[in-house]
Parts: structure tokens; sequence; C-alpha cells
């Protein structure tokens, strides 16, 4: 067995499975084992075999994957949908099985002492044949269940652990666990094969499943803490979603992008800064949308891309809306200008959602981002998971160095908080409140920048109205208070004078 | 005891440890005991041909592999449990009957 040198750090091998390097801070501890415990259905086996494929795919490094509940050819044939090519990689020379699996109508029958040596030959024996770098090996619960006497599977369990560290292989070996929180795993196997161990959850929460990822320890060397959301894609396997190892390291421009209503623009100190996070809130039908449509138009006037998602809308009443404010996207979107993405929050997990705007966004690399409605999400998942995916989607956009616009629609038509700006207010670099004011028996709508960083931005609530030719902001609600709070009340116009005199000089 | 059919068996050892060389002698001697003149047996060493174990799918050893008469059937261990081995190459029953 190779001694390994006190004074190197523990090196790691990039897994290049997306997101887990990151949180791991650089990939699976090199030449060593990692448990990988969690309950069933929670991809203890994708992780192990996207580990190998991974390897395969950007390193060229092969792999040996022992399995002791899964015949080959099924594992062949579920990865298949992953788009992963086994037996190709097989004949390759890249991918190698030790097939551990029980054999039909096979119980052997156990006369005097033995040991597991057959099995480490011929680990060993696939290791050298394809000279593997990688190792998985999926389950050691099972291997439990083959054997009466649990002592000598744990004492050969160890020397196989043992025995791959002198190989220098990196091993991911998968156990069970009964319970989302409680022991690690069955049979107590963390505490003899790794140094290393890697929780998967998939927690049932208010109906939803989410799935987490967590790395208990990495013996010597450091990891991101805690619990990381991931998700399973047919095509890619899993994708975690590193929310608090995002670091907070975008630039800051002070360039400005119109918002496609030059009153808008005057409101904040000569339009929305480049690379902001625009937050417009307000009832359902105030003018969120039309906000958009405005924001999008005045892109495309300078000839800029934009890139709209739409969980409330379908494209059809997008088209006809934005036709009645005069701004065709139609045309738009055949100018390459407008791509218009439109679902349904419940269509998918908010990981998948996540995963899914990020590569429209990569793919379609537009100059401008909006979502309309962020608040539509709510429903989706959790409060936790909301929050993750408002933080993840908003880093992600600011990394791009591009103006994005989200809408959150309050829970009551007089406003009044809501969950999506309890979570998104804090990130987002400026806010647009739309109200609806109720004035003399009539219903008329303000719109007031509450917040806007790094800009000088106008304070008063200004009346606006919607026409055929988009959106009109007129003169400050001068006799009204109380129109944030969603109560508002009539001074007159002696006594809104008479307060705004005891605030001059 | 009436055995006319021929039994070919293989046992599968990873070395020549004092374990399996245990396990040879054992299957010898009930072999010779059972078996005189009926058996053939080879000895497969799993670190010199470990082809032969990934074929097999052998986990444990030593592994004795009853390949003829079908069924075909593995007995595990250094075979010292006789009534086990019996059992395993379908000796005991006949053993019993015959009581």
């Amino acid at each position: 067995m190779s001694i390994e040198n006190p004074k190197i750090p523990v090196e790691k091998l990039s897994t290049g499975i997306e997101g887990f390097d990151l949180i791991s801070q650089g990939g699976l501890p090199k030449g060593r084992t990692t448990l990988i415990t969690g309950t069933a259905g929670s991809a203890k086996t994708v992780f192990a075999a996207q580990f190998l494929a991974e390897g395969i795919r950007k390193t060229d490094e092969p792999g040996v994957f022992v399995t002791f509940e899964e015949h080959p050819a099924e594992i062949r044939k579920n990865l298949l949908s992953m788009n992963w090519n086994i037996a190709e990689w097989e004949e390759r020379g890249l991918w190698r099985f030790v097939d551990a699996s029980p054999q039909p109508g096979d119980e052997a029958i156990e006369s005097g002492e033995f040991d597991l040596g057959a099995l480490l030959a011929r680990i060993e024996h696939a290791v050298r044949t394809v000279n593997a770098k990688r190792i998985s090996i999926d389950s050691l619960g099972a291997v439990f269940t083959l054997f009466s006497n649990a002592l000598l599977v744990r004492s050969e369990l160890r020397r196989l652990s043992a025995a791959l560290k002198g190989i220098g292989v990196t091993a991911v070996m998968t156990a069970e666990r009964t319970q989302e929180f409680g022991e690690i795993a069955r049979f107590g196997v963390e505490e003899f094969v790794a140094d290393n161990v890697i929780i998967l959850r998939n927690v049932l929460e208010a109906e939803k499943r989410r799935r987490t990822i967590e790395i208990l320890k990495f013996r010597g060397t450091t990891h991101q803490k805690g619990e990381y959301p991931f998700t399973v894609l047919p095509d890619q396997g899993i994708i975690i979603i590193p929310i608090s190892a995002i670091e907070l390291k975008q630039r800051s421009s002070a360039m400005r992008v119109p918002s496609g209503s030059p009153e808008m623009d005057r409101m904040c100190g000569g339009g929305f800064f480049r690379d902001s996070l625009i937050l417009v809130s307000g009832a359902t039908g105030c003018g969120k949308t039309l906000m958009t449509a405005e924001f999008i138009g005045g892109g495309a006037k300078k000839g800029e891309k934009s890139l709209l998602f739409a969980y409330e809308e379908s494209r059809e009443q997008l088209l006809r809306n934005a036709h009645g404010w005069g701004i065709d996207f139609e045309a738009l979107e055949q100018d390459n200008l407008l791509r218009m993405v439109c679902a349904y929050p419940e269509s998918a997990g908010l990981e998948d959602h996540l995963i899914a705007i990020k590569r429209e966004i990569d793919a379609f690399k537009p100059d401008r981002v909006a979502v309309d409605s962020v608040s539509a999400m709510e429903r989706v998942g959790t409060d936790r998971g909301f929050r993750e995916f408002i933080i993840s989607l908003a880093s992600f956009v600011k990394h791009r160095e591009i103006p994005g616009m989200f809408t959150a629609t309050t829970a009551t038509l007089m406003g009044g908080p809501s969950v999506t700006e309890s979570h998104f207010s804090s990130i987002t670099d400026t806010i647009i409140l739309l109200r609806y004011v109720e004035m003399l028996g009539e219903m008329r709508r303000g719109v007031t920048v509450l917040k806007m960083r790094g800009s000088m931005h106008e304070k008063d609530i200004r009346e606006f109205t919607i026409s055929d030719k988009g959106m009109h902001i007129g003169k400050p609600f001068r006799n009204i208070i109380g129109i944030l709070t969603g109560k508002p009340e009539y001074l007159n116009i002696d006594n809104a004078d008479r307060l705004s005199g005891m605030f001059q000089d | 005891m009436s055995v006319c059919e021929k039994f070919l068996l293989r046992l599968y050892i990873t070395g020549h440890t004092p374990r399996s060389e245990r396990a040879i002698k054992n299957l010898r001697r009930i072999c010779e005991h059972d078996l005189s003149g009926v058996y053939e047996m080879r000895v497969i060493d799993i670190l010199e041909q470990p082809q032969l174990a990934e074929d097999e799918k052998i986990l444990a050893t030593p592994t004795l592999i009853k390949v003829l008469p079908p069924p075909l059937r593995r007995i595990i261990g250094d075979l010292s449990d006789t009534e086990k081995v019996l059992l395993g190459l379908d000796l005991l029953p006949v053993d019993l009957n015959l009581q």
C-alpha cells in the first residue's frame, strides 16, 4: 500500500458533475474512497454511474463499475436514457463492469470459512485491464444480504477499501439508509469504509419532493457545508445548484440602458443600470406585464435582444396584449430580437425550471432578460426551495452583466408584502412599485421607484395611464397619503401644501 | 450408494493459502468417500486466472461449483462442514434414504 506524503495536501479529482466540483471545492478526494449514502430513490446509482461517465466524457479516464444490485444489462439500459452509451465505452475499453449482482436461482450454500478474495481479485483485475482511474461500487448494503456473516462482510469491505487505496483509484461507494435524517447508513458501513461521506436526500415536504446533496465530511480537506438542491435531468444526470457557493464577484457598471419609457428613465435618473436587477411589484392587472413589454420594446429599439420567460400567460395572450400597447412581439421575434418561453410553473420542479432558464440564456445570449412573474413560481416549491430559486436566478443573471426585470404579484389587490418581495428585495438593485389608487370613486394607477442602488431617483408616486401606445407616466399624486400601505387617505390641497411647506428649508 | 453419474466439480481459490489448502483437502476427502471414481475435480486459482472468476461471477473464495450433474450449485467456504457439502452436491437426501 502506498503511504501518502503528509506534507502534500489532499488532492482532489474533478468529477465533472455539474455544480459538484464547486460545492466540494474541487471534486472528490483523489485516490480515496467516498461513501454516497441515501434512501431508496435518492439517485445514488446515478451519482455512482455519472462519476464514471463524466470521467470518460470529459477527461478520458476509464472507470470500473462494480454492481451488487442491478444486472449490468439493466444499468446499460437505464443509463442509455441519459445518453450514456456504456456498451460503446465497454468496447473502447473505457468502462468495465464487475458483475456481482445476484444470479437467478443461485443461493450459495455456506460450508466453513471463506472470504471475498475472489471479488477483490476481480476488481483489481478489472482496474488493471482498463487502467481505471475511477471506480464505483453500488451498493454496499446489497453485499450484506448476500452473506449471513455480517462481521465477515465488514472486515472484507475494509480490506477492499484498503486495497483500493493501494491501487490509487478514486472510489465512490454507495450505501442505503432507512431514514432521511438519522443514522448515516445501514450496517454502519460509514465507520469502516470511508473517510469521506456524502448524503443524498429526497425529502417530501408539503407534498413536494426536494432533492439535496450534503457533503458530511472530507477527511483532511475542505468543502462547502450544508445541503444543496439538485435535480436529475433525463439527458444530463445530476445537476447541483450551488446556491451559497455562488460568489459575489460580479462587476458593476455605471452604464445606463433605457427602460423603454422615457418618463421612467427620468424617474430613475437616466435609465436602469446595465447590470442591474429590477423588481416590479404590483397587484394583478396593474401593469407589470406592460412594464416588461416596454422594457423589451426599449431594448429592441437599440437592437438589443430580449429573452422573456412568461409563467402566467400563453404566447398568444402575450402577443395580443403587447399588440394592444403598440408593441409587436411577433415582428421582434422574426428579427431575432425577442425569444418568448412560456411555461406553466407546475410543469416542472423549481430546480428544473432554473436549469431550463440558464440553458435558454446560454443559448439565446440575450441583452435583457425578463421573468413575468417570478411569484408564480411560489406555487411550485417549498418556501426554502423558492428562496434558493430566486437567489440562484438573480445571481445567474447578474453574472451575465445584463439587466433583468422580474415581476412579482402582490397577494392583495391593494398592495402589501409578498413572499417574492421579501426574498428578492435585498438582492435587487431597483424596486419599482405599481399600485392601484382609489381616488374619488375611481381606480387609478400609481408608480414609484422605491429603491435604486447607486443612483438618485425620484421619490414621487406618479400616476400612470395605459393606452394603445403603452405606458404614460404623469404627475405625482399630491393630495393622497397611504398609497403604499394600500389605505389611501385624502388630504385637502391646503393641508398638503402646508405639509410640504413644513419640510422646506 | 448408487452414484453412477459423472460429477464435474470446480474449486475456485485465491492463492495457496491455508484456507485454500484446507478446502482442497476437504473436497478430496469427501469425493474419495462418496464419489470415488465418478468425479472430476479442477482447482482454479483466481489470482492466476481472474477472468475465469469474472465469467463465473465468483465473489467468495473458496467456492465450489458443481457443474455436472445439473442443477448447477455453489458451495462457499473451506468445506469443513461435510454435511453442507453433501447437501450442496445433492448427495445427502440419497444418503438419508439409504439409512
